[in-house]
C-alpha cells in the first residue's frame, strides 16, 4: 500500500503541491517534489543549519519536521528571498564580503540572517553571532559571514 | 527512514484514541527536534506520529497573576522566551528556552517535548523543578496531575502510561520576595549539551532565606532536586558559609557518569559551581 500523500503549501509565494512519502521531511519534499534545490541537506539531525527555511515565519530546520505538517503553511526558502531583478542586500553582501567558498551552507545562512534582520534591523555583532549559532560553516569561518549581515543591516550595499 | 504514518489530531480525546490504537510504536510529535532524529536513526521503534499541535490547549500561553502561567505542551520556546509575561514573572524560563539549540530549533523545541524526552541533561527541567510546575497528562481514564519532578523515571522513562500524554505544564504565579535562575556549563558557547546543569528558587522573608529549591542535571539517570542544598539555606540570611554548603550538598547529591562531555570529578566539580552561581542570580533577581 502507497503511504503517499498530496501535500498543499505556499511556497515562495507559489500555491505548490507536492505528492510526498508520509515519512519524509520537510527538507526532502522541497528538494525533490518542490524542486527548491537551494535547502541543503548538511547533517539531517538538526545541527548544520544549511536546511534553514521559513516556516509560518518562523526559522525552522527542515529536516526535522515532517513533511506531512506543512499542509496550508507558508513556506520561504532561499529561492525566495530576492527579487525577480535584484538579489537581497544580504545575497549582495555575502558576495562582496566574499563570505563563501563552497556555498553549501550558504542557503541556510541567508535565510537564517534574513529572519534575524526582519526581526532585529540593527543587530549587533554578539546577537548576529548567538542567533546564527545553529548554522554552521566549515570552510569559510564566521568573521568574514557576521560581517556580511553587519554590512546588509547597515544597508552599505 | 522507517516506514512512518502521520496523523494530525484536533482534540485531546482524538490524541488518547490514536495513541491507544497505535500501541507502544506510536509516539507523539511535538516540534519534533529529538522525535524526528530518533525515528530517523531508528533509535526507537516508532511507525506513527501523532501531531498534537493542532489542538489549541496543547499550544496555549496564558498567565494571570493569581493563576500563574499555563505552557501547552507544544508551545515552541520562541513564543515562550517572546512573551512579556514570560520575561516579567519567569526569568527562569527565559534563561533555559533561549539555550535550547540555535534559533531554528527554537522555532519547534517545546518544554513537553523536553521533559517527555526525558533526558538526564534536558535543559527546562531542572527549572520546572525549582519552579514549581506541573504537569497535565490526559489519557484513556482522564486527566490526572504530576509534580514535574516527579515525572522522569530513567533516562529516556517517565510516568506516562499507555494512550496517556502531556497537555500542559502549570507553573505557580512567583511568590513575593522570589527569584530564580538557571545555568548550564558546555564547552563551548552555545549549541550542545549540558555536561551540568542547574537551577535555583529563594524567597525572602526579610534579609532571611525563608524557602529555596535547588535543581542540578546532568549529574544522575533523571534531574534531580537536592533537598539538603535547600535546607543549607532556608532561615538564615545567605552568607558565604551558607552557599557554600548548599554547593557541597549538590556535589554530594550528585552521582554522575562519566562520558566524553565529562568526568565524574569534572561534573561533580560543576554541580557545586553552578549550585552556587545559581544562587547569586537568583538572589539578585528576588532583590531586584
Ligand atoms: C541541534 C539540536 C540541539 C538541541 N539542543 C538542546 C539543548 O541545548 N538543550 C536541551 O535540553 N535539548 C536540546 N535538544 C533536544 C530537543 O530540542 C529538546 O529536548 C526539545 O525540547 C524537544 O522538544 P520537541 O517539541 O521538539 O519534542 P519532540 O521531538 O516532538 O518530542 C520529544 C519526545 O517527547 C514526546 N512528546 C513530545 N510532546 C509530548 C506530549 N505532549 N505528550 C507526550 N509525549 C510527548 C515525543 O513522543 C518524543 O518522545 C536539541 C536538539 C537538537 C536537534
Ligand atoms: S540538514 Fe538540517 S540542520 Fe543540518
Ligand atoms: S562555505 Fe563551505 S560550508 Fe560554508
Amino acid at each position: 500500500m502507497s503511504d503517499k500523500i498530496i501535500v498543499s503549501a505556499t511556497i515562495n509565494d507559489e500555491p505548490t503541491d507536492m505528492l510526498v512519502s508520509q515519512r519524509d521531511s520537510l527538507l526532502e519534499a522541497l528538494r525533490a517534489a518542490a524542486g527548491a534545490l537551494g535547502v541543503k541537506e548538511g547533517c539531517n539531525d538538526g545541527n548544520c543549519g544549511a536546511c534553514s527555511v521559513m516556516l509560518d515565519g518562523r526559522l525552522v530546520n527542515s529536516c526535522l519536521v515532517m513533511a506531512a505538517e506543512v499542509e496550508g503553511s507558508e513556506i520561504t526558502t532561499v529561492e525566495g528571498i530576492a527579487d525577480a531583478d535584484h538579489l537581497h542586500p544580504l545575497q549582495q553582501a555575502f558576495l562582496e564580503e566574499a563570505a563563501l567558498q563552497c556555498g553549501i551552507c550558504t542557503p541556510g545562512f541567508l535565510v537564517a540572517a534574513k529572519a534575524l534582520l526582519d526581526e532585529n534591523p540593527d543587530p549587533s555583532e554578539h546577537e548576529i553571532r548567538y542567533w546564527l549559532a545553529g548554522n554552521l560553516c566549515r570552510c569559510t569561518g564566521y568573521d568574514k559571514i557576521v560581517r556580511a549581515v553587519q554590512q546588509a543591516a547597515a544597508g552599505t550595499t | 527512514m522507517q516506514e512512518l504514518r502521520y496523523a494530525k489530531v484536533g482534540s485531546v480525546d482524538d490524541a488518547v484514541a490514536a495513541l491507544q490504537e497505535g500501541g507502544p510504536t506510536a509516539r507523539v510529535l511535538a516540534g519534533g527536534t529529538d522525535i524526528i532524529v530518533q525515528a530517523r536513526a531508528r533509535a526507537r521503534d516508532i511507525d506513527l506520529l501523532v501531531d498534537v499541535k493542532g489542538i489549541d490547549e496543547v499550544m496555549q500561553l496564558s498567565f494571570d497573576a493569581d493563576g500563574g502561567l499555563t505552557v501547552g505542551a507544544a508551545t515552541p520556546c520562541y513564543q515562550i522566551y517572546g512573551d512579556a509575561a514570560v520575561r516579567e514573572h519567569y526569568p527562569a524560563l527565559i534563561d533555559c528556552t533561549t539555550l535550547i539549540g540555535g534559533t531554528g530549533i527554537q522555532g519547534r523545541a517545546s518544554l513537553g517535548g523536553n521533559l517527555c524526552n526525558s533526558s538526564p541533561s534536558g535543559d527546562s527541567l531542572p527549572v520546572m523543578y525549582v519552579l514549581e510546575a506541573t504537569a497535565e497528562l490526559a489519557g484513556p481514564g482522564g486527566r490526572r496531575t504530576v509534580p514535574a519532578e516527579d515525572f522522569c523515571t530513567g533516562p529516556g522513562r517517565n510516568v506516562m502510561q499507555p494512550g496517556e500524554f502531556l497537555v500542559s505544564l502549570h507553573f505557580p504565579p512567583p511568590a513575593p520576595n522570589s527569584g530564580a535562575a538557571f545555568l548550564r556549563f558546555i564547552p563551548r558557547n552555545e549549541m550542545d549539551i549540558a555536561v551540568v546543569n542547574a537551577a535555583t528558587q529563594l524567597r525572602f522573608d526579610g534579609d532571611a532565606v525563608s524557602w529555596a529549591r535547588v535543581s542540578i542535571g546532568a549529574t544522575a539517570p533523571t534531574p534531580l532536586l537536592v533537598p539538603e542544598a535547600a535546607a543549607a539555606l532556608v532561615g538564615r540570611p545567605l552568607s558565604d558559609e551558607s552557599i557554600a554548603a548548599a554547593a557541597a550538598a549538590s556535589k554530594a547529591a550528585a552521582r554522575p557518569i562519566a562520558d566524553m562531555r565529562g568526568s565524574i570529578k569534572q561534573r561533580k566539580h560543576l554541580a557545586a559551581v553552578y549550585t552556587q552561581r545559581t544562587i547569586a542570580i537568583a538572589a539578585d533577581r528576588a532583590r531586584g
